[in-house]
């Protein structure tokens, strides 16, 4: 990550360091995960110790230090997915991706996680691709749904 | 947009715009809420928009994107003004029709209207459809009729009216009492007196003063808050003011979850717009009171939604938990007197304030005033956000505007409260709704979560489920919640898997209690509810997990064993294909068989099963 | 000055004080494992419970971050007290079945078999957060942390790898009631291999003892606002 992103980051917030959480949301928005070298110069700059960025980024859902896949699938466990087969779900995202919840596919395409309540509970089912919510999913949606997913892959690099 | 330098100049800008505003006019509003967007109603916008501009009827017929109606199951919802005709389950193809026929010719196009799933009536407008009708909607009924990100909607209907009430006429100690004597209590989960707080932090020695809404609606299952944020930021914003008015602080803080990015959206474009106005900043209408917000985005922690852990989590420490023997109404940010409230009970305030207690107080019962927002969800014919005054016996909601559980499955139990509550069974269905006889049931109201579970859900698998999500979300700093809940999952776990032995539900309730009595915070020491409400309604469910090894509701997958049914299955093979674990063999139109030893129990040829051949047991 | 009562006899206690402060003044008992007199009190492991009374409302809570107000009254073994703090105390055991202080509690207590079994990852460390807070309040390095939540966490230097702004002085190894960080001086080297830090020494000009680690050295120049001498550190603290 380049310094003047980082730089732009903090200017957005004015560098008050009561906002490196909201400073560490933006980094990972963009980066897709937090690299080292942005939290070290956060840290130095802001005068925020490195031990308390690493414990943020351990400590929220939202951040990773591991890159996340371009697709990252978020799993609804909420209670009222849960009560509606989510499990079934995420078994079917399992078996077709060959990844477990918080892994990524080898060629980075697809994350797999699963997140508690994003939400849309009268829809549950929900899994959310990129932010973009899927309604009373079933194990033929979800083939149906990472088809179109890889499908527009293929027309963007074609 | 120039400022508003007082209440007069206010009252001039609301009547411009309702001057404006034609209400004969047909206007098509179409929800933009998380749930209809879901469905792409954004598309079913843009068709409507593309279709009133070709017609040429633009300035003549208006289109307004909303926010969430509450029906979401029932997504894209679209609603016609003035005859409020409601389609439901729209598709950018309807577009063309509803403006031809509805909108030009008053005419009612049957195939889009709301048709009850048990009766099979159908209905025309919203109002009357059995889940709107048995609702009060006083928090949520703006809803509909706003666009959020159009501050013009807000004062159409009467907006910021409170606030110059207030700044007009009423000292900051009158607004105080009119919210202590409405008996306004925290919507957020423990049912504390807003007021009486209010008074605390208003009385606090020190001259700075916070004020916070929190939003940070972690309950899983629960999304009211968002749905307020989302449709209608000024109500929250306005009540927000009126608070920091009241109890003299100058700054105030939204802690909003980064999972609602709608919600963070609409609020940063709300704040800006009271801004510009005059309503937010200094000298707010001129009365020399001044106050200003800012917006804090959560990164997903349920813990970070407890008070103290929150007032960190704005300071920009880590949102865990604070030892608190000292309120943080009297010691919160910066250790500065802060007082905290849920979404919705800002959201009361601006009502409580104009229309005065005395009306807030003729909703409701003795103890719990006003309304209740739940969402309704789970195993319940209409999904979605219920509005209805607070002591409502919870048969109404889930029969009448519920319409019963689908299938002809049986009711087994409600979960209200989230992670905090528990599960009441049929016996007490009559029982009112609000803070005090919930908690009287080992359940609690929470933050409004209501989820319908049928025969075919497994207390002890949903024990478990609460327990798992109670140890990942845990903040690990204190031992008997961190290592209670681990291990009280671990058992729970032994037990779906029909490892369970003689004594467990003993050693359950031993670490139930010290991780109630000793923990630091409302996690720790509310986080074996579930298990003990599941305990004493559900015992024998239990049981007959451990001593016959059997799961009633057939959901343990260690416990039951799928079979097709060959009279019933005509070999169409979908089973087959879609069985991850490869277990299904069977000739193409003749009947599959299920190889148990390959079969991982996941349940997904009973899913995928067009004639309910797959069977468990 | 604000007067308590604990187990039914009359203290006086400074504002600001915590109950356990107080009672272990005075000589009572309160079995505590992230408590310390020099750190800020953290809550954390949870046997300090003790029963408070306050405007007639009865609780448990933890002495070490109740303060003393005026009037409260504090029992501190009361059946109720005994079983949650055996319970507390039963939970940890399976984090750091071997360590003394814990056995010795666990004796105390007749906790005879636990009913937990030890987990797999248990690395001794039962997160008292000792160790954190000394590195951060009283040493300054800030060179380890807590990270992850829930049952998950732990304490670890950024990004799991060497503390690089571990300065190697051992505070936190004093303080560490399990023994689960190890610190070992090899000739000219000392290793905390759990911080994954190995750090020269410097020996003592006049005993030949290598005494302390160069960086700590460093770090001493760096935060003290009047420099010691030049040569303050060519002595070991024995040779002085
Ligand atoms: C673990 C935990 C999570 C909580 N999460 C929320 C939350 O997401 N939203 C909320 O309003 N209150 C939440 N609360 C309750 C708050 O601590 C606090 O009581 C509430 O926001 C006060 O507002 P009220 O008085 O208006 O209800 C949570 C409490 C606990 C213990
Ligand atoms: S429970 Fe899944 S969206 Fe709320
Ligand atoms: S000594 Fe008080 S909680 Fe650990």
């Amino acid at each position: 990550m380049e310094v003047k992103e980082i730089e732009r980051i903090m200017e957005k917030y004015d560098a008050d360091r009561t906002d490196v959480l909201g400073m560490l949301m933006d980094i990972q928005e963009k980066e897709r995960y937090l690299p080292r070298e942005a939290l070290r110069h956060l840290s130095e700059k802001l005068s925020v110790p490195l031990t308390r960025l690493y414990n943020m980024a351990t400590f929220y859902e939202a951040l990773s230090l591991k890159p996340l896949g371009r697709h990252q699938i978020h799993v609804c466990m909420g209670t009222a997915c849960h009560v509606r087969g989510a499990a079934r779900i995420l078994d079917k995202l399992e078996s077709s991706l060959s990844i477990k919840p918080g892994e990524v596919t080898p060629d980075l395409n697809f994350g797999l996680k699963t997140v508690n309540c994003v939400g849309a509970c009268a829809l549950g089912p929900v899994v959310q691709v990129n932010g973009e919510y899927h309604g009373n999913m079933s194990a033929l949606k979800v083939e149906r749904m990472l088809k179109r997913y890889s499908e527009a892959d293929k027309e963007k690099t074609e | 947009m120039s400022r508003l330098n007082s209440v007069g100049e206010l009252e001039k800008l609301r009547a411009e715009i309702l001057e404006k505003r034609d209400s004969g006019r047909p206007c098509i509003t179409t929800c933009l809420g998380t749930g209809c967007h879901a469905y792409a109603s954004q598309d079913v916008y843009n068709a409507l928009a593309e279709e009133i501009s070709s017609r040429g009827l633009t300035g003549k017929v208006d289109l307004r994107g909303t926010g969430c109606h509450g029906f979401c199951e029932q997504g894209p919802i679209v609603v016609i003004f003035p005859g409020e005709i409601c389609y439901c389950r729209v598709q950018p193809e309807d577009a063309a029709d509803i403006v031809a026929l509805t909108v030009l010719e008053n005419k009612v196009i049957d195939r889009l209207l709301y048709e009850d799933p048990v009766s099979g009536q159908k209905y025309e407008r919203e109002s009357e459809i059995p889940f709107y009708k048995n609702q009060d909607r006083l928090i949520l009924g703006q809803n509909r009729l706003i666009d959020p990100q159009n501050i013009e909607d807000y004062f159409a209907l009467g907006g910021y009216k409170a606030l110059a009430k207030a700044l007009a006429e009423m000292t900051p100690e009158d607004v105080l009492e009119e919210v202590k004597k409405a008996n306004l209590r925290g919507r957020g989960g423990g049912g504390f007196p807003a007021g009486v707080k209010w008074e605390t932090t208003r009385q606090a020695p020190e001259k700075e003063k916070y004020v916070i809404v929190n939003a940070d609606e972690g309950d899983p299952g629960a999304y009211m808050d968002r749905s307020l944020l989302e449709g209608n930021p000024h109500l929250v914003l306005e009540g927000l003011i009126l608070g920091a008015y009241a109890i003299g602080a100058a700054k105030g803080f939204v802690y909003v979850r980064q999972e609602y990015p709608l919600a963070v959206k609409n609020l940063t474009l709300a704040v800006q717009q009271a801004e510009e106005h005059g309503l937010l900043g200094d000298d707010i209408l001129g009365s020399g009171f001044d106050f200003s917000v800012s917006i804090k985005r959560g990164a997903g922690a349920f813990v970070s939604g407890e008070s103290s852990a929150l007032v960190s989590a704005i300071e920009g420490q880590v949102g865990e938990p604070r030892p608190k023997h000292i309120n943080t109404a009297i010691s919160g940010l910066w250790g500065k007197p802060t007082n905290l409230n849920n979404v919705e009970t800002w959201a009361n305030v601006p009502y409580i304030i104009e229309r005065g207690a005395g009306w807030f107080n003729s909703t409701g019962n003795e103890q719990n005033k006003g309304t209740k927002i739940f969402s309704l969800v789970g195993k319940v014919n209409n999904t979605g956000l219920v509005e209805v005054p607070m002591g409502t016996p919870l048969r109404k909601i889930i029969d009448d505007i519920g319409g019963g559980i689908p299938g002809d499955k049986r009711f087994k139990a409600v979960q209200t409260g989230g992670p905090s509550g528990g599960c009441i069974p049929e016996q007490y269905l009559d029982t009112p709704v609000d803070f005090d006889r919930l908690k009287e049931l080992g359940s609690m109201m929470g933050s409004g979560g209501m989820i319908i579970m049928d025969e075919d859900n497994c207390m002890v698998d949903v024990a478990k489920y609460f327990m798992h999500f109670l140890k990942d979300e845990s903040c690990g700093k204190c031992t008997s919640c961190r290592e209670g809940t681990k291990r009280m999952y671990e058992i729970l776990d032994a037990i779906t898997r029909g490892e369970g032995r003689e004594g467990d539900l003993e050693l359950l309730e031993e670490i139930a209690w010290v991780t109630e009595n000793a923990s630091l915070c409302a996690l720790g020491s509310t986080a074996a509810n579930p298990v003990l409400s599941t305990l004493r309604y559900f015992r024998d469910e239990y049981e007959a997990h451990i001593k016959e090894k059997r799961c009633p509701a057939k959901v343990c997958k260690a416990l039951i064993r799928f079979t097709i049914d060959p009279e019933k299955c005509d070999g169409c093979g979908r089973c087959k294909r879609n069985c991850p674990e490869g277990a299904i063999t069977g000739e193409l139109k003749s009947p599959m068989t299920i190889d148990s030893s390959l079969c991982s129990r996941c349940g997904i040829c009973r899913e995928v099963c067009h004639l309910d051949a797959v069977t468990a047991e | 000055m604000v007067n308590l009562t604990i187990d039914g006899k009359k203290y006086q206690a400074e504002e600001g004080q915590n109950v356990l402060e107080v009672a272990l003044e005075n000589g009572i008992e309160i079995p505590h494992l992230c408590y310390h007199e020099n750190l800020s009190p953290y809550g954390g492991c949870r046997l300090c419970l003790v029963e408070v009374t306050r405007n007639g409302r009865a609780f448990l809570t933890t002495s070490c971050t109740y303060p003393c107000l005026d009037g409260i009254i504090v029992k501190t073994d009361t059946p109720e007290v005994l079983r949650a703090r055996r319970l507390v105390l039963e939970l940890l055991m399976p984090l750091a079945p071997e360590a003394p202080q814990l056995q010795a509690l666990a004796r105390q207590m007749e906790i005879e078999e636990p009913r937990f079994k030890t987990d797999e990852e248990a690395d001794d460390c039962i997160r008292c957060g000792l160790c954190v807070r000394a590195c951060t309040e009283l040493v300054g390095a800030q060179a380890i942390t807590f990270s992850g939540r829930g049952y998950r966490k732990t304490v670890e230097p950024p990004f799991g790898e060497e503390a690089l702004d571990c300065i190697g002085c051992g505070t936190c190894v004093f303080l560490c009631p399990t023994g689960c960080i190890q610190m070992v001086d090899k000739s000219a080297e000392r290793t905390i291999a759990r911080w994954q830090r190995t750090l020269p020494l410097k020996a003592c000009s006049s005993c030949g003892r290598y005494y302390i680690p160069f960086a700590q050295i460093e770090f001493a120049r760096q935060k003290s606002r009047e420099a010691p001498a030049e040569d303050w550190f060519d002595l070991c603290p024995d040779c002085r």
